[in-house]
């Protein structure tokens, strides 16, 4: 229901020309009913249990190759349904102004619909055919969304995209096929309990592992497979880089946490430490770059790769508190980054610019839209009392006992936020204002209502992180004990 | 010397006999029925009729079959399973491709020429035209294909194979000259395909005559078995003659070095043929190659494989590359099929088991698709100066902006070529799936690695159609402007194979489990 609802509103949207006139209302009231049936399913979410699969339902549904149509969360992926739902609607109402025509807002929003379903069903897959298909299918709506709506580059990056997101998953596939004949075979040979814990040969194991992990790396996206993000993030309409950034994105690390690193435990444990190297040099290579943008879009891209970095070098120290954190940071980022890039769409649509260069002095004219930069900045550069500082904290904590240099190195990734951070708001905000911007318009009602409940959420969860890690503690614990229960044989 | 007439079984030919019995009596239509328009109905519902009644007989002997198969005329015939699954499927895509070929618009022009013999642009054809003569040779020419190909799939004796091959080929090379429109393209289409087939089926004839010389024999199944006992001594000749014989069957499936007559032969012919072409000629040709496989190369395993692993990684490669830099959609199809036999041949490679019940499932998914693709085709139309229809519009720009226009047949395109292009949940994907499959059961995933890299560069051509169709907008100043003509054949098959494409893409485990029923042939042990 929860997957369907969204698929199937946003056809109708598609489809159904008289829709289209009411396309915004009929949008956001889709996706809020969404929003209301995942927090039905979070109050009934059993916390004490949550490193369990809830809300089960398994169909036969391709019985000859062994898919089924398995679904159920645990904490981790209930965080990120939570996520995407809260996310979706606010998108929605972030472009509320573009588009005239109403068939073209009833095209896009339609497309948004439709890719929540395969987000919320990519979280919810129990089987990995499942979670391939939806994978694979997830790019066209994507696609669509890339390359229709947007800047003049927009066909370019929507191709880059295509081309990336189509290898990667390609050889996902053949590790996929391979698995099977890894499995138990009949005729749930694809659910994902049943494929953990084989044993493998360790050359087959490794071979899977990389399959499975470069697609998620160019999703999720580690250097050097990164540069698809800046393009698509410069040319996209912003709503959709923010889906992009905030939620699809965690399908990779999602992905490497809980199919890479619990199908293949000692694979994962032998890829480690280049993981953890790729990790650290995104986590520098992102700051640095971002550091040199001017088009604000591509700043948050390269500060996203930083970010992304971050967790992945969680992920990959195997430790409780760290993968706690990494998966706690994949929250906080949907947010933090979220409120950023909404933030750059807001600028842009009061100056049709995103360069750097262009802004100054504009804290004068409009103190709060000044302020709340501010703040959403202050979080993506881990202010302490923000979500994202205890979690990369977390993340530093935990990896610290498993790789000292790699979180060493990493902290300089901080350090040099507080850097890109602070320059551009002095850039942007402060200083002598140019003419032209001297009548900028404050931030709006709606413009607030978007942003200010991201910033609210992720001071809530900064002050007090047990909400959101009562749901992630035990899923982490059980993935831990997966990997290192191996490495005791 | 006495002669004694052969006991034959009929009943496992019922199929086969009805289609190429309706033939001759088409045959027989032509000359009796004079009104054109007439002659035309009758015909196009024997058609139907005949393919429907094959259809039931297929069906029929499907569940009367029991064991593995039936022997028929000393094993010169092998009923299978196999061979019924194959049978049913060339039938349903001569069936789409019947009411392709009847398809007309309200100003009763259909895909052919209304006189083939007349040379082009000559007087007689404006007068046959004003006449509103039909060529109506087509569907007893189509039944015979059908017919061909039909048997083509089912027996093993090489010498009978050369027979079906050349039925169903002759009335093929017959079709393809016969374009309404564009008619020197599609004549000269015509000749290279005849020229090409010619010489194709002449090296296949010379196989099967160094096989007979090696082995004595001209079963695929007793020269598998003479195989073993001949091996090391005549290996010279056995390994040339195999390699002859799948050389003319490759020459069909359309696969690199062999595909010099697709490009010509697929744009040239009108689009009903090409669609009909496209879609049964492959899948006849693939289960030959099957039925040869299995049952004799796999003895050469050792010495052939290179062959069909170069062959595949070639036309993967090729029909990729070839089909990015095409503008005319038909030329684009017709390279992206011979990528399409290359993944086939994937399936192929290391002769696992499992392949023989994912190729029937593979070339369905591919031959509705095509159908489906090349109905939409016939639908786009330019417009001649004084505003009458015209050809088809087949250069990709003049596609530009027709999802505004026509939204319906745009999704439909749009899904045969996802489809095409192997993105889960439509058909193509799940064809993808099992033939990669039994290619890595076989141990063959560097070849499946190549495979997946092919798909991937080839959904950028595929998508970049579907861009065209819904986001760019259509071209104000270009002459001449395009329509979309709505005709209800034509409009009907195209959605019908769109819904065919989605079912098998969501929903295929019974078609699955249908092939894997088909996936066993049939080894007359006792020689019949």
């Amino acid at each position: 229901m929860l997957i369907v609802w969204p698929a199937v509103t946003g056809l109708v949207l598609m489809t159904v020309p008289p829709v289209r006139r009411w396309a915004r209302e009929f949008a956001v009231g889709a996706s809020v009913v969404e929003l209301a049936l995942v927090v039905g399913l979070l109050a009934s979410f059993d916390r004490s249990q949550a490193g369990d699969i809830q809300f089960s339902e398994l169909h036969s549904w391709i019985p000859q190759i062994g898919a089924s149509w398995a679904l159920g969360v645990n904490g981790i992926g209930l965080s990120l349904i939570v996520l995407s739902a809260v996310l979706v609607p606010l998108v929605i109402a972030a472009g509320w102004k573009e588009d005239d025509a109403h068939s073209r807002r009833a095209q896009y929003l339609g497309l948004v619909l439709v890719s929540e379903s395969f987000m919320v069903g990519i979280f919810a897959a129990r089987d990995v055919f499942l979670f391939y298909v939806l994978f694979e299918a997830m790019l066209i709506p994507l696609y669509f969304l890339i390359g229709s709506f947007g800047g003049a580059q927009r066909r370019y990056a929507a191709v880059k995209f295509l081309i990336y997101s189509l290898v990667g998953g390609l050889v996902m596939l053949v590790a996929v096929i391979a698995l099977y004949f890894q499995g138990p075979g009949g005729e749930q040979a694809f659910l994902t309990a049943n494929l953990t814990g084989l044993s493998m040969e360790p050359w087959v194991e490794r071979l899977l592992f990389v399959g499975f992990f470069f697609a998620f790396a160019i999703k999720a996206p580690l250097v050097p497979v990164h540069t698809w993000l800046p393009s698509v993030a410069e040319s996209a309409r912003v709503g959709t880089t923010t889906l992009l950034v905030a939620i699809l994105d965690k399908i990779g690390t999602f992905g490497m946490l809980t199919l890479c690193l619990v199908l293949f435990p000692g694979a994962s444990r032998w890829a480690a430490p280049f993981v953890i190297v790729l990790a650290v040099i995104s986590v520098l290579y992102g700051a640095f770059a971002a550091i040199g943008q001017d088009n604000m879009y591509r700043l948050v891209a390269f500060t996203s790769v930083s970010h992304f970095g971050m967790i992945v070098l969680g992920i990959f120290a195997f430790r409780q508190t760290a993968i706690e954190g990494a998966t706690f940071y994949m929250v906080s980022h949907g947010l933090s980054t979220g409120a950023l890039f909404l933030m750059v769409g807001f600028l842009e649509a009061r100056h049709g610019t995103v360069s750097v260069k262009a802004y100054g002095g504009l804290q004068k004219v409009v103190p709060v839209l000044a302020g709340t930069f501010l703040i959403v900045g202050l979080s993506a550069l881990s202010l302490p009392g923000m979500s994202p500082f205890a979690s990369e904290i977390m993340v530093l904590i935990g990896a610290y006992p498993a790789a000292k240099v790699a979180v060493i190195v990493a902290i300089l990734g901080v350090v040099l936020a507080a850097l890109y951070i602070l320059l551009t708001y002095q850039k942007l905000f402060t200083g002598p204002t140019p003419t032209a911007m001297e009548s900028t318009k404050d931030l709006t009602m709606r413009e607030r209502l978007v942003v200010w409940p991201l910033i609210v959420s992720m001071l809530v969860l900064g002050i007090v992180p047990a909400l959101a890690l009562d749901y992630l503690r035990e899923p982490s614990a059980g993935i831990v004990a997966i990997v290192s229960e191996e490495a005791g044989k | 010397m006495t002669y004694s007439a052969p006991d034959i079984a009929w009943a496992p030919l019922t199929p086969i006999l009805i289609v190429l019995g309706a033939a001759a009596l088409g045959v027989l239509l032509e000359a009796f029925v004079r009104v054109p328009a007439e002659r035309r109905v009758y015909q196009f519902q024997l058609s139907v009729v005949a393919v429907l009644a094959s259809l039931v007989a297929v069906v029929w002997q499907w569940v009367a079959l029991d064991g593995d198969g039936v022997v028929v005329l000393k094993s010169m015939i092998l009923l299978d399973r196999q061979a019924l699954a194959w049978q049913f499927l060339i039938l349903i895509f001569a069936l789409v491709g019947v009411l392709m070929f009847a398809d007309k618009g309200r100003e009763g022009e259909d895909a052919f020429t209304p006189l083939g013999s007349v040379a082009p642009g000559s007087a007689e054809e404006t007068v046959a035209r004003a006449k509103g003569m039909y060529l109506t040779e087509a569907f007893p020419l189509v039944l015979f294909a059908t017919g061909g190909m039909m048997l083509f799939a089912t027996v093993n004796d090489l010498l009978f194979l050369f027979v079906a091959l050349e039925l169903f080929s002759l009335p093929l090379y017959i079709l393809v000259a016969l374009s309404r429109r564009r008619r020197l393209l599609s004549q000269e289409a015509s000749l290279k395909y005849f020229l090409l087939g010619a010489f194709s089926s002449a090296i296949f004839l010379f196989g099967v005559a160094l096989l007979f010389g090696a082995t004595e024999q001209t079963g695929m199944y007793e020269i598998g078995e003479a195989i073993a006992t001949y091996m090391p001594q005549r290996s010279a000749l056995i390994l040339l003659g195999a390699f002859m014989v799948v050389a003319g069957l490759l020459f069909k499936v359309g696969a690199v070095p062999f595909h010099f007559w697709v490009p010509d032969a697929y744009q040239g012919a009108p689009s009903p043929v090409t669609a009909f072409m496209a879609a049964a000629t492959k899948a006849a040709a693939v289960a030959a190659l099957a039925r040869l496989s299995y049952l004799v190369l796999f003895r050469l395993a050792w010495e052939l494989n290179w062959i069909i692993w170069t062959v595949a990684i070639l036309s993967m490669v090729f029909g990729t590359v070839l089909a990015i830099v095409q503008t005319d959609i038909k030329r684009m199809l017709a390279y992206s099929s011979i990528a399409h036999a290359g993944f086939i041949l994937v399936a192929f490679a290391g002769f696992s088991p499992s392949a023989l019940s994912a190729l029937p499932f593979y070339m369905a998914t591919y031959g509705l698709a095509t159908l489906g693709a090349f109905a939409v085709i016939t639908q786009v139309r330019e417009i001649t100066p004084d505003g009458a229809i015209g050809a088809e519009a087949t250069r990709l720009g003049q596609w530009a902006g027709l999802g505004k226009r026509s939204p319906l047949l745009a999704v439909a395109m749009t899904l045969f070529l996802l489809s095409f292009a192997g993105i889960p949940l439509t058909a193509g994907f799940i064809g993808k799936f099992v033939a990669f499959r039994a290619a890595i059961e076989a141990g063959a995933w560097p070849l499946v690695i190549v495979a997946v890299l092919a798909s991937g560069a080839a959904a950028f051509f595929y998508i970049r159609v579907a861009v065209l169709m819904f986001f760019t907008d259509a071209p104000t100043d270009t002459s001449p402007h395009v329509v979309v003509r709505p005709t209800t054949l034509g409009r009907v098959v195209a959605i019908a194979m769109a819904i065919a494409v989605i079912v098998l893409g969501v929903l295929p485990g019974w078609a699955l489990e249908l092939a894997h029923s088909a996936g066993v042939l049939l080894a007359p042990a006792t020689g019949g």
